[in-house]
């Protein structure tokens, strides 16, 4: 690829991310999308934003992009408002949503917006990268979703950005365009720019990414490590019927790290699920239909931050 | 140019649409010869004092120009649809570069469309000091530019669904009207003509008499419809911005 250029200067600051809200009207009410969340990332940083849908993560992007205004809070990317690091070209991003734009070749199409930037990539080298040689000449109204993510990645890489913004990149990918995909971005990274995207797939996030910012219902719920956050959501949830224990001795067991009862069924929830289902048969034998669940990353999130249902509506 | 490469493309775009090719190239030139070729010879149509190879040319110029023009809308409501303009606005790309951009290329679409034209007229006789062809063609670039406006305007309050039929209907309308199909006369029509942007874009064909271009009237029609329209375009995309 082409020389890394003087970063020094150009991302003083890294991206933050202080106090950050915003809410939209909605037919019931207003929706508080984001509410009040603060991230830092040093440059030269890739950053999961994790998340399930709804949680805030589009939302906040375009605040970062400078796409959206925020109702409170603000941003700064490298020191800049996000609209004057856009207009230094600072900034590249691969938005969720649309197709590209018709009535020209990909490499025609990757050409003109690499005509906006002052340092951008060199086109072949990026058609290669992104692995969009082979359609280089086909016109974008005749590319499959996966081409088309691929012609948006492109056009995103090509700005050569410090910022590489990447919303639920691979979306309309099969397994092995996603594979190629996180190379080329790992590679990208590599080169000391800043990335940040979002994904709703944890594995995602662990094998491409140096932190992960975990958003749910509009607040960050855990900011870590992969290793830290993969160990937070392995909680897995027991259900069965049991009519005779005390909850206060359930959350007592071996793994449980929390326990309720809804009439005779008993709920518990579990650091540790294989531990807890020996002790449970152990000592309570008469329990009956048995279900050991996953949490789901919402659930597993919520749990463990304790964020209210009433604020979660 | 600072824009030179990103206009390039933008006008390799629109001649490569479809929908541009056949309705600002093909069909006004069709028009045009089935219209003013069985009155070749005609010089002086229905009392303008002007041969019918010359008014047609204008005439169907007019439709042309005022189709080729308007069309930057309908790729303006194409790109808002599937989110480039969310794309173009996280590039260095300027909202005045982006709109330099657009009416560049309305206007050398517009351009090519008339050159058509003009060619298809000295096929049919009409013959013109050098002198005219440059004012007339003068008069019909500044007649456009409400049209310019009216393209960006549509092209940021309609989807791109609905602004098709609008943009035709709007351009048939203008033109009719306006006389470039068939001159407007002296009546009643006439008189509602006069205040249309269109009307005074076929006037253009009046140089051709020697006697100047637009009179007091022609200027101030143009240039309130332009500015009108300018100012509804800047809000209308200011609007749009906020929204997204």
């Amino acid at each position: 690829m082409s020389q890394a250029t003087d970063t020094g200067t150009l991302t003083a600051g890294g991206v933050r991310l202080t106090g950050l809200a915003k809410s939209f009207r909605g037919p019931e009410g207003p929706v508080h999308a984001v509410r009040g969340i603060d991230v830092s990332i040093a440059a030269g940083e890739t950053v999961a934003l994790l998340g399930p849908n709804g949680a805030g993560k589009s939302t906040t992007i375009d605040m970062m992009l400078g796409l959206l205004e925020p109702d409170h809070g603000q941003v700064t990317v490298f020191g800049r408002t996000p609209a004057n690091a856009v207009k230094d070209g600072a900034v590249g991003a691969m938005l969720q949503t649309g197709a590209v734009l018709r009535d020209l070749s990909v490499r025609e199409l990757v050409t003109m917006m690499a005509s906006l930037y002052p340092r951008p990539l060199d086109v072949d080298e990026v058609l290669h990268l992104t692995g969009i040689s082979d359609i280089a000449n086909r016109r974008t109204q005749k590319l499959s979703g996966g081409q088309t993510q691929r012609v948006r990645f492109a056009v995103a890489l090509v700005s050569n950005p410090e910022l590489l913004v990447l919303d639920e990149p691979t979306v309309a990918m099969d397994v092995e365009g996603r594979h190629a995909f996180w190379t080329t971005m790992r590679d990208f990274a590599a080169r000391g720019r800043t990335v940040l995207f979002a994904t709703h797939y944890l594995e995602e996030a662990d094998a491409n990414a140096d932190r992960v910012v975990v958003m749910a219902h509009g607040h960050v719920v855990a900011d870590g490590p992969p290793t830290e956050i993969k160990a937070m959501v392995s909680i897995r949830t027991i259900r069965a019927t049991l009519p005779e224990a005390a909850v206060s001795d359930l959350a007592t067991l071996p793994g449980v790290s929390d326990a309720d009862r809804r009439g005779a069924a008993i709920t518990l929830h579990c650091s540790d699920s294989d531990a807890a289902i020996r002790a449970l048969l152990d000592r309570y034998p008469a329990a009956s239909d048995i279900e050991i669940t996953g949490a789901g990353l919402e659930e597993a999130f919520l749990q463990l931050t304790g964020v209210e249902d009433e604020e979660a509506r | 140019m600072r824009y030179a490469t990103y206009t390039k493309f933008e006008l390799l775009r629109t001649l490569r649409n479809r929908r541009f090719f056949f309705l600002a190239l093909l069909f006004p030139l069709v028009m045009y010869y089935l219209i003013a070729a069985p009155q070749r010879h005609n010089t002086d149509l229905i009392g303008t004092g002007l041969s019918a190879p010359l008014y047609y040319m204008v005439g169907m110029g007019a439709f042309a120009t005022m189709s080729a023009v308007i069309s930057a809308g309908v790729r303006i409501a194409a790109e808002r649809q599937v989110g480039w303009n969310r794309q173009l606005r996280l590039t260095p790309l300027s909202t005045r570069g982006y709109f330099r951009a657009k009416v560049l290329t309305a206007y050398l679409t517009a351009g090519l469309a008339l050159l058509l034209l003009y060619v298809a007229g000295t096929t049919l006789g009409v013959r013109l000091a050098a002198h005219d062809w440059m004012t007339m063609t003068g008069y019909i670039l500044i007649g456009l530019v409400p049209f310019v406006a009216l393209g960006i305007l549509l092209g940021h309050l309609l989807t791109a669904d609905s602004i098709s039929p609008a943009v035709g209907g709007a351009t048939a309308l203008f033109a009719i009207m306006g006389g470039a199909w068939f001159p407007v006369g002296s009546g009643t029509f006439g008189d509602i003509a006069k205040f249309l942007p269109s009307y005074w874009l076929v006037q253009a064909s009046h140089v051709a008499l020697g006697g100047g271009g637009w009179p007091a009237r022609g200027w101030i029609t143009v240039g309130v419809w332009a500015v009108v329209l300018a100012a509804l375009a800047g809000r209308a995309y200011q609007r749009d911005t906020r929204r997204v």
